[in-house]
């Protein structure tokens, strides 16, 4: 008897098992031209066939090659679960199903001498969300009357910029009892309180960034909501640069300094200002790494904005030479609110970690008044690629993180100085106003939101390991590819109008809770309107527990 | 509910007109409390209007500990008086044993010291004396500030006139300035210290009204100034934010109502001074109200003023003669006060005005 060759990879240690029914199979071909990652194939399998050629029943059998559809047990296209499949199959014939029983966290490694990578969002843990424990709790009645959401004005944006204390502030006295200001201050720029950040054009397909760039353009001149985008770090394509639209657009950078070659050759064709500058220290998805780019991403157009060959792209960890906060604020300083003459705020982005509050602090107190926003990004935030074990065994949620950073501001009297702003898996659950406004209540002045977006677009993946391949560059959706055949799978157009529509409810859905609050500003910080109904939640947010 | 209302008038007013204006409006509020502070003073404090006086409402206990307190710092009582009080059964008061104002003059060092340095005494001294008669309650100390007094009480405004014998006119006990209101705290716990008006350092507020900022405003302003304590009410923070913008920074009176209530930002922008007004609202986030609220202010110069919220959910009137300027929640209160007033010259403010009433009686009105 043929040994059973145990070490050979089989599919059912795979995360995901296809689902194949034959005899609905009209073997089109639809299932295998759709799926990116080659894990399905044509396939011949010797069948019995039971038949009769006489009037009555004589059954009689023969053996004959059949052509299926099989999953193929190869480690490199192992199945994602993504369900196009499913989605082009005419006749309900293929699906994929979830490997309870799957082995591919031993043999991935064991295959290939290295840990598997994903894109997408941490997997390992997905509980209880803090935010859907907090209820907006504190309704305005009687004395107090609540407001109507669709009959007042509502003042709904957010600073972005180093605001001064008001005793610092250059004012000067007119005779006439005015004030009038006699010295440059830091600029400030009152935003839409959600920011759609931050994801390159590498990460992204060019569709998929051109659509949102659509749908921020046609926020701000349709639709009066001054929504903002930052570009992700890899710089952007020099007609943008040089064009009025980049006064929306906030420009990363990062430690690779992916496409700042182009930008600074840009500057003295700039007809606008960005909207800011973003440094990036470190994301939550995968705080401590660096920035990753699969050459298989690194198409020639990203080449040429990024300025870089065909090759893994790989940000450092960290800013070189750059080893200390002092550094980080000198380095702001001199490189980038130099580099726009002080007119355009230069913010910091930093992964929720046990330390941010004491980095908060320090650059709270810079006496320079330099840092003009803290982003602070929690291990729900989403990446283009990472390590599994970065992703899932790193990282730190981001609500308490920023309800400790605003009360130490608080602590200090220096609330607003450096406006804060935070993500990590806000909106996951497709509601970004609720969690927004619990987040502004906690002390946020704004959010910044990626993976929502992608999901708008028509991204497949989600929290419990479906796809998350946006790392291969096969993205089945065209979100996260380079390949211009799958690219196209994407309509751009059709992405502009979902993210504009679901702006315009999230801004509708902001006012039916600032509404009831009896608020027609942003309620910055306002906990006592929030109650918890976990008792640890409250008391580690300092809401009110309510049972 | 909370109703609110003041004078102002060339000649010294008894406090009975305050009652008066108050009592028209009894349905207003709930009838749990009276308090007021009057400014520029006449009868027999007028010729001690360049020292301070002590507004103190507490047990012997208390008394002792504030006499020591004061002595010991080197101020010398100069003039006393102590209401005669009418204490009648059945009077819905919750009095205290002692009811006592008192003159001092500065302490030696200081006879030559600046107006600002001799205010700072006397705030750090009324800090001291407040904290020094807290534990169970043994006394208030409501202002310590020259040309001023205040009287707060628990129960109902008409008993509490009688107690103090404030329904009758005299001479002797008189303001050109008096702002009152007749609440306790409704919203907290009942304490002698959450009624309005407030007082700080020459200026004074007092509110209608809710504010939902509350939290906000008082994590900010717990920070910025020693003086700002206390919170028993959320319309303390009203009277915090002016003595900051006016005082602290220095900045006009109009800038008061950009910092409480920012105009919207689609109006900020067809500004010529939108930078300023932007700063503004961005360095004082956290001073913003944003609930119904009419307030009423006093300067240190006895500028007398009044702005609502920007929704506009309180009411208020503004009526006067040659004489006299009234500011009042409801309008029965001038008609009782001002029965012969043209009422035509009337004025309801709107939300985005500050009415200003001057030295002169002028009466002003600023759009924001």
């Amino acid at each position: 008897m043929e040994t059973i060759r145990i070490n050979d990879l089989a599919c059912n240690d795979l995360p995901w098992k296809i689902k194949y029914h034959r005899d609905r199979c009209t073997l089109c071909g639809s299932c295998i031209a759709a799926c990116t990652f080659d894990a399905i194939g044509p396939k011949m399998e010797r069948r019995r066939i039971t038949y009769t050629d006489s009037e009555t029943p004589e059954p009689k059998s023969r053996f004959s090659a059949q052509p299926v559809i099989a999953q193929r047990n190869v480690i490199k296209n192992f199945c994602r679960g993504c369900g196009v499949c499913e989605r082009v199959c005419p006749n309900d014939a293929i699906s994929s199903e979830r490997n309870p029983d799957s082995r591919f966290n031993v043999v991935y490694p064991a295959a290939t001498g290295s840990g598997p990578k994903r894109g997408g969002r941490n997997n390992l843990e997905v509980q209880a969300r803090t935010l859907d424990t907090i209820r907006v709790g504190r309704i305005s009645q009687m004395t107090d009357p609540s407001l109507d959401a669709q009959r007042h004005t509502f003042d709904c944006l957010a600073p972005l910029g180093r605001v001064l204390p008001s005793k610092t502030l250059p004012f000067e006295q007119t005779a006439d009892g005015k004030l009038v200001q006699d010295a440059q201050t830091p600029p400030v720029r009152w935003i839409y309180p959600v920011i759609i950040g931050d994801m390159s054009i590498g990460a992204l397909s060019w569709r998929m960034w051109e659509a949102i760039a659509m749908a921020v353009a046609y926020l701000n001149e349709e639709c009066g909501l001054p929504v903002r985008m930052c570009s992700g770090e890899g710089g952007m394509p020099i007609r943008l640069l040089k064009s009025k639209h980049l006064k929306y657009m906030i420009l990363q950078i990062a430690s690779g300094h992916f496409g700042w070659n182009r930008i600074v050759q840009a500057m003295p064709h700039m007809v606008e200002d960005p909207a800011g500058i973003l440094i990036k220290i470190g994301q939550g998805a995968k705080p401590g790494d660096g920035g990753l780019l699969m050459a298989a991403k690194v198409a020639e157009h990203i080449q040429a904005i990024r300025g870089v060959p065909r090759t893994d792209l790989l940000s450092p960890p960290n800013h070189q030479g750059l080893y200390s906060i002092e550094e980080s604020v000198q380095k702001m300083f001199l490189s980038f609110n130099a580099a726009f003459k002080f007119r355009v705020p230069v913010a910091i982005k930093v992964a929720a970690s046990a330390t941010s509050v004491s980095v908060f602090n320090n650059l709270v107190r810079d006496p320079y008044n330099i840092v003009g926003g803290f982003f602070l990004d929690g291990i729900d935030g989403g990446t283009g690629a990472a390590h599994d074990i970065s992703l899932d065994h790193t990282g730190h949620p981001s609500v308490s993180k920023l309800r400790d950073c605003y009360l130490a501001a608080v602590a200090q009297g220096r609330q607003g100085q450096i406006p804060l702003w935070a993500a990590g898996g806000l909106g996951k659950n497709g509601n970004l106003a609720a969690d927004a406004f619990k987040m502004m209540c906690l002390g946020a002045n704004g959010v910044f939101t990626g993976k929502l977006i992608l999901q708008l677009a028509g991204c497949l993946g989600n929290d419990l390991g479906r796809c998350n391949a946006c790392n291969t560059g096969l993205c089945p959706a065209g979100i996260t590819t380079q390949e211009p055949e799958l690219a196209r799978r994407l309509d751009p157009e059709r992405v502009a109008e979902n993210l504009v529509n679901y702006f315009l409810g999230m801004d509708m859905e902001l006012r039916k809770l600032m509404a009831p609050i009896g608020n027609s500003s942003l309620p910055i910080g306002r906990s006592d309107c929030l109650i918890s109904t976990d008792k640890a939640v409250a008391d580690r947010l300092q809401v009110q527990y309510v049972c | 509910m909370c109703r609110i209302g003041a004078l102002k008038s060339r000649h010294y007013m008894h406090p009975s007109k305050a009652l008066l204006l108050m009592q028209s409006q009894q349905k207003g509020h709930d009838n749990s409390g009276f308090a007021m502070v009057m400014q520029d003073l006449g009868g027999i404090f007028e010729d001690y209007k360049h020292l301070p006086t002590l507004s103190l409402a507490c047990t012997d206990e208390g008394l002792k500990i504030a006499e020591d307190l004061l002595h010991a710092k080197g101020f010398r009582r100069v003039h006393q008086w102590v209401p005669e009080i009418n204490p009648q059964p059945g009077l819905d008061i919750e009095a205290m044993p002692n009811y006592v104002f008192e003159t001092f003059d500065y302490p030696k060092e200081y006879q030559d010291a600046s107006d600002e340095e001799k205010g700072e005494l006397l705030t750090d001294t009324r800090l001291e004396l407040r904290a020094a008669m807290e534990e169970d309650e043994k006394g208030f100390a409501y202002s310590f500030w020259p040309d001023v007094i205040t009287l707060k009480e628990i129960g109902d405004p008409r008993a509490i006139g009688t107690y103090f014998n404030l329904w009758e006119p005299n001479e002797d006990f008189t303001a050109k300035v008096i702002t009152a209101q007749c609440r306790q705290n409704t919203n907290y716990a009942i304490v002698r210290y959450a009624a309005h008006p407030f007082f700080l350092q020459g200026y004074t507020a007092l509110a209608n009204g809710e504010n939902t900022f509350y939290q906000k405003n008082k994590e900010f302003q717990s920070s910025l100034h020693r003086g700002y304590i206390g919170f028993e009410s959320d319309s303390q923070c009203f009277l915090y934010s002016l003595h900051y913008v006016h005082k602290e920074l220095g900045w006009p009176l109009p800038y008061y109502k950009h910092v409480i209530t920012p105009l919207p930002f689609e109006d900020v922008v067809k500004r010529e001074d939108q930078e300023q007004l932007k700063a503004m609202r961005q360095s004082l986030a956290h001073l913003e109200i944003n609930g119904p609220n009419t307030i009423i202010g006093v300067l240190p110069d006895n500028t007398m003023f009044t702005c609502c919220d920007a929704k506009k959910l309180r009411p208020v009137v503004v009526g006067r003669d040659e004489d006299t300027v009234v500011i009042s929640s409801e309008v029965c209160g001038v008609n009782e006060v001002l029965p012969e007033r043209n009422w035509e010259t009337d004025i309801y403010p709107n939300e985005r005005e500050i009415v200003v009433i001057d030295d002169n009686l002028e009466v002003q009105r600023w759009k924001q």
